[in-house]
């Protein structure tokens, strides 16, 4: 009997259906021509629920080839639950090759962190975003928030940083600060913390950021001008560690954990999990450059 | 000051808002001569018709009428808040007055509410955003009109309030803890933010009590006297409109029945309506 090879995997490649597929790059297309601009998609079902990375495995599947190279961090490291079973379905659905390394993917998809390794043009790196909307906060209604990015209507986003600086003396956002994109929209980063904000800027390799809930999806081009709002007197500033550091490297120009061991000493550690090995291997190691992480003194201690 | 056809500050040619799908009768079977906004053809309801009226710089214009009579759907076409179903008006700081503003897109017509313009509201809430604190509420009017320095802005802002008399210690407040009245000295604080060349006052007085009522009064005068603002004031109260105003537009109806200066239509007024309304003041 002549075997039947057409229905020898149960699935599509990436498991999407072509069709669907072709429907996602479609939007990745228009959101990568407007900067920033909140892109509505299919979002279709999932083998895992909406709300868990479900936006940025749908731009993950429809991009993704044959040749790509796979990796995903969840908060930074690679080894988080999240990240190992995302990891684990994309190989079985594709059998791309996966891989810990920062420089080595192609395909990058992360919650909640950018790495710390400086990202090239061939990468691209795609967010999960629990809420696209930065102007939620403010405007509870959809179609009100649409007609304020549309009409660039922002003065009550800024009116609510102000108050923040009022109330509190600092603008208290620590996570998904809101950015402005290519002088035009303003963007939710997904919650990364302000810390890799600066990274987006002008950064080679091309974001593409899926809100699989929300059904949005949203791009930041390579080399687009990526500014966190802030104030003429009250400037945006990363979190500051010049008082902490790793206690497995002393580096501190990075993004720091905190730990408590068992004894209660408190301790802070690299959060990227790869960059952290690098360091600890002594592998070479080229950092993203900004102005804020330049101004910081020599981080080994 | 000067008045001639060239030195207008707004000017307001056929403003009409009608709801609902009128007929080419509606216009000629509504208003004060029938008693009635209402098209007896189509039910479609007639707000406002054939508004026409110059504004001059630093000029105060009082519209007195009855509920429903239009009046503040005059203002509120002027400020934007609703489309006009027909209507043209230029404000001479805009554009030199040659384009009509009514006809600009919502980005302009942002700019002019917000550099050009100041409203103030008969609800606060209107007006307000109760969820941001008063300073707040000043500061999105700045904000919109360019203003990103914090410090400037507070500023601004402490010197507003001290000049509406709101203490400056309940800057960083929110509205909703203030009374009536100083809820209606911020709101007026915010309007005026931006040295607005015209400010729409609708209402402002109804519903504080008398004494309060006469210091919001004495502030807007003192306010047009020192800053040289143009004012549109809607008041269904002639006493309001006596104390404030230079000339008045009596409407009925959704239409104009008399104007002129405000002395004049308060000592002899000609409509049938006006005279009812000044015998009942008296």
């Amino acid at each position: 009997m002549v075997e039947n090879k057409k229905y020898v995997n149960k699935y599509n490649f990436a498991f999407i259906d072509e069709a669907t597929k072709k429907e996602i790059r479609r939007k990745l297309l228009k959101a990568v021509a407007i900067p920033g601009y909140q892109v509505p998609y299919s979002s279709p079902e999932m083998p895992i629920s909406r709300g868990w990375g479900t936006g940025g495995l749908h731009v993950t599947l429809a991009i993704i080839g044959k040749a790509d190279v796979f990796k995903i961090i969840d908060q930074g490291s690679d080894a988080s639950v999240n990240a190992c079973n995302l990891r684990e379905f994309v190989h079985m659905m594709t059998n791309c090759k996966t891989t810990f390394d920062t420089r080595e993917a192609t395909l990058i998809q992360t919650r909640h962190r950018v790495t710390e390794e400086e990202l090239n043009e061939n990468q691209i790196y795609i967010y999960q975003v629990p809420q696209p909307e930065p102007l939620r906060g403010v405007e509870r209604y959809e179609n009100k928030t649409r007609q304020m990015h549309g009409e660039a209507d922002y003065a009550k986003m800024w009116v609510s940083l102000y108050e923040q600086i009022v109330r509190h003396g600092d603008i208290m956002l620590g996570a998904g600060y809101p950015v402005k994109v290519n002088d035009r929209y303003i963007m939710a980063p997904s919650p990364i913390p302000k810390w890799d904000c600066p990274n987006i800027n002008q950064s080679k390799a091309l974001h593409l950021f899926g809100a699989g809930r929300e059904k949005r999806l949203y791009a930041v081009p390579p080399h687009t001008k990526v500014e966190p709002l802030e104030f003429e007197d009250v400037q945006f500033h990363p979190e500051d560690f010049s008082t902490r550091a790793c206690f497995k490297t002393g580096y501190n120009k990075v993004y720091l954990d905190e730990l408590y061991f068992d004894d209660g000493t408190r301790h802070f550690v690299i959060n990227d999990s790869n960059f952290l090995d690098k360091m600890v291997n002594h592998e070479p190691i080229k950092q993203h450059s900004n102005k804020y992480l330049s101004e910081l003194k020599n981080g080994t201690e | 000051m000067e008045r001639n056809d060239d030195n207008w500050l707004l000017r307001v040619r056929n403003l009409t808002k009608i709801y609902g799908e009128p007929s080419e009768n509606t216009l000629s079977l509504t208003g004060p001569m029938f008693n009635s906004n209402i098209c007896p053809e189509t039910d479609s309801i007639v707000a406002c018709a054939g508004i026409d009226f110059d504004l001059y710089p630093g000029e105060v214009l009082g519209i007195v009428g009855e509920s429903g009579s239009g009046k503040s759907t005059v203002v509120k076409l002027l400020y934007f808040d609703m489309e006009q179903t027909e209507g043209t008006a230029w404000l001479k700081p805009y554009n030199d007055g040659l384009q009509n503003i009514l006809s600009e897109s919502n980005q302009k017509k942002r700019y002019i509410r917000n550099h050009l313009m100041g409203m103030v509201y008969q609800n606060p809430r209107d007006g307000l955003n109760f969820r941001f604190s008063s300073g707040g509420n000043i500061a999105e009017k700045l904000i919109m009109a360019g203003n990103m320095h914090v410090g400037n802005i507070r500023e601004r802002a402490s010197d507003l309030l001290n000049k509406t008399e709101v203490p400056v210690q309940r800057m960083d407040d929110r509205p909703s803890s203030f009374s009536g009245g100083m809820q209606q000295r911020v709101q007026i604080s915010k309007a005026i933010a931006n040295n607005p060349p015209l400010l729409f006052l609708d209402e402002v007085t109804t519903g504080l009590d008398v004494s309060v009522q006469a210091r919001v009064l004495d502030l807007i005068r003192e306010l047009q006297q020192d800053l040289g603002i143009a004012m549109i004031v809607v008041s269904h109260d002639l006493s309001v409109i006596r104390m404030l105003t230079d000339r008045t537009m009596v409407m009925k109806n959704g239409r104009i029945v008399e104007s002129g200066l405000t002395d004049q239509i308060l000592q002899d007024p000609q409509h049938e309506y006006s005279q009812l309304l000044v015998s009942s003041l008296l």
